[in-house]
């Protein structure tokens, strides 16, 4: 029973250790300006026609089905007030964190995993560099910064997603929609929860991808299984950690 | 070749590495003296690259003392083994050149990185043109490493390793997998590197002619080319042989050739 438990032990100790040395990173020498922007680029700008795309959708279906249900009470008016709290306080966080767990941290996990099997890792300590420093605190950095850039990316073009809705299919005006949608929406209940989301999100993106890279073993089949972990696990986490926040706001 | 000194440079004191339980090198002492060239022969799995690794303080060994240069690897953290590694030069296995950089840039990445080398920026391209001139692939600067053959890759990644002039240098395999013309070059490179820098040599191989190369050759810097060394000529030539993570030999090629053992044997009948 101890054998089982030893070794998922050792990975969660390994995972706080290495979260623990990037976050270290942050305010320590050298930093590599050049690769958190690439990273920015690669995360950010590279996963927006994707968020765009998937909030767009989702504010318009919120609209559709939340007005079907609307409808039995006559408030359809409010359709609105549902889209805007729904999107900003779940779909939003959630549904781009996923979209950038399945693109980056699968794809932070293969380029490390590529690193690690063609022992680039072990070179780069050998040439003086720290690799945390070096790979995963960019990561970590870009990460944290453009999700929740992306998150408001998403929740805005959700909203325009379900007023599209409204105003072609609900008879609604677009002052009814937006104001509906604004007035809905409190600093701390929401707006703070929606943005807190995402910080939370990208820290375990990032390093679930880094973590599951670094650590692989067994040639190209161990960086396949490392890409798949990576995505499966930073999922996974992206939902219970939602529950968390969510207890802590409501 | 300089006359051996006291200190040993590198030296192994019952060193043992494990691997989740399995011990990858067992017991291993040895010491490598400043100018002495060690060949370190054995079957794959058997403990040679791990004890390259050691050697730089990539991996921790269970027990035992590596020192290099007089410091205790061992008793020393990540961030201070820095310095240590700056004097030595690694050659890996696959090149481990960085995908992403283009041949200039990996080239100068120990240049510009390592923080016990103070080179001067305007002075990083001319030693970058040097080393890559030293393993005649001056013309690939802008060329990526997926664009080079093996061997051209094995010639820039040993660009790399001599850029900053460190007295130790560690080959792992450095003609695995190539065909024979190619392994001839990476070999007298490897030569010349250590007879014209005079450095210390640790050469991984499973290929004995490697070993009887790097014993019976000098490189003649006039003619640009290898040559058999003069009878009396010392190049401090050692072999070491091992197997399964011990160390079953050490001694000249004499010896080695000379040896019985079934396992030793194999290796020097089997050359090519």
């Amino acid at each position: 029973m101890l054998d089982l438990l030893k070794e998922p032990v050792l990975a969660v100790q390994e995972f706080f250790l290495l979260a623990g040395g990037a976050l270290r990173n942050i305010f320590r020498k050298p930093h590599y300006g050049d690769d958190i922007a690439l990273q920015m680029d690669a995360i950010g700008v590279g996963s927006l026609p994707i968020v765009v795309a998937i909030g767009f959708f989702s504010g318009a279906v919120m609209a559709l089905q939340m007005a079907a249900a609307l409808a039995q009470y006559g408030q359809v008016g409010r359709t609105g007030m549902i889209v805007s709290l729904t999107l900003v306080r779940e779909l939003g966080p959630v549904l781009t964190a996923v979209m950038v767990a399945g693109r980056n941290a699968s794809g932070i996990a293969s380029e490390l995993g590529s690193m690690k099997v063609t022992e680039q890792i072990d070179a780069m300590r050998a040439l003086g560099t720290d690799p945390v420093q070096k790979l995963v605190t960019p990561r970590l950095l870009a990460t944290g910064f453009m999700l929740p850039l992306l998150t408001i990316i998403a929740d805005f073009v959700g909203m325009v997603g379900g007023w599209l809705i409204g105003v072609m299919y609900l008879n609604l005006t677009t002052r009814q929609y937006w104001s509906s949608a604004w007035r809905a929406l409190e600093w701390w209940k929401d707006v703070t929860q929606g943005l807190a989301k995402p910080v939370v999100f990208a820290v375990v993106v990032a390093l679930i991808g880094c973590f599951y890279g670094l650590r692989t073993t067994g040639g190209t089949q161990g960086v396949g299984r490392a890409t798949t972990q990576a995505m499966v696990a930073a999922t996974i986490l992206i939902f219970v950690l939602d529950l968390m926040i969510t207890k802590i706001f409501v | 070749m300089p006359e051996r000194s006291d200190t040993p440079i590198l030296k192994f004191e019952d060193v043992t590495v494990a691997f989740d339980g399995e011990p990858a090198l067992e017991n291993v002492s040895f010491e490598a003296y400043e100018g002495e060239s060690r060949v370190i022969l054995g079957a794959a799995g058997s403990g040679k690259t791990v004890l390259l690794k050691a050697a730089l303080g990539l991996v921790k060994p269970e027990s035992g003392r590596i020192c290099a240069f007089g410091n205790d690897l061992t008793a020393m953290r990540e961030g201070e083994l820095s310095d240590i590694r700056a004097k030595m030069g690694m050659l890996f296995q696959e090149s481990a050149l960085f995908d992403s950089l283009n041949i200039e840039e990996n080239v100068a990445y120990p240049l510009l990185n390592q923080r016990s080398i103070h080179c001067p920026r305007e002075q990083v391209h001319p030693r970058v043109v040097e080393a890559l001139d030293f393993v005649e692939l001056g013309e690939t600067l802008e060329k990526f490493p997926s664009e080079l053959s093996g061997g051209m890759r094995r010639r820039a990644a040993i660009a790399r390793a001599v850029v900053t002039a460190p007295p130790l240098m560690l080959y792992d395999s450095p003609t695995a997998g190539l065909d024979p013309i190619t392994a001839h070059t990476i070999m007298a490179l490897v030569i010349k590197e250590r007879d014209t820098a005079r450095t210390t040599t640790l050469m991984v191989t499973h290929r004995f002619q490697d070993g009887n190369v790097m014993a019976n050759f000098r490189y003649n810097s006039e003619q640009g080319r290898l040559e058999l060394a003069r009878n009396g000529e010392a190049l401090h030539t050692t072999f070491m042989v091992l197997r399964e993570g011990r160390l079953i030999f050490e001694g000249g090629q004499d010896r080695l050739e000379a040896s019985e053992d079934p396992y030793i044997s194999r290796f020097v009948k089997h050359r090519e």
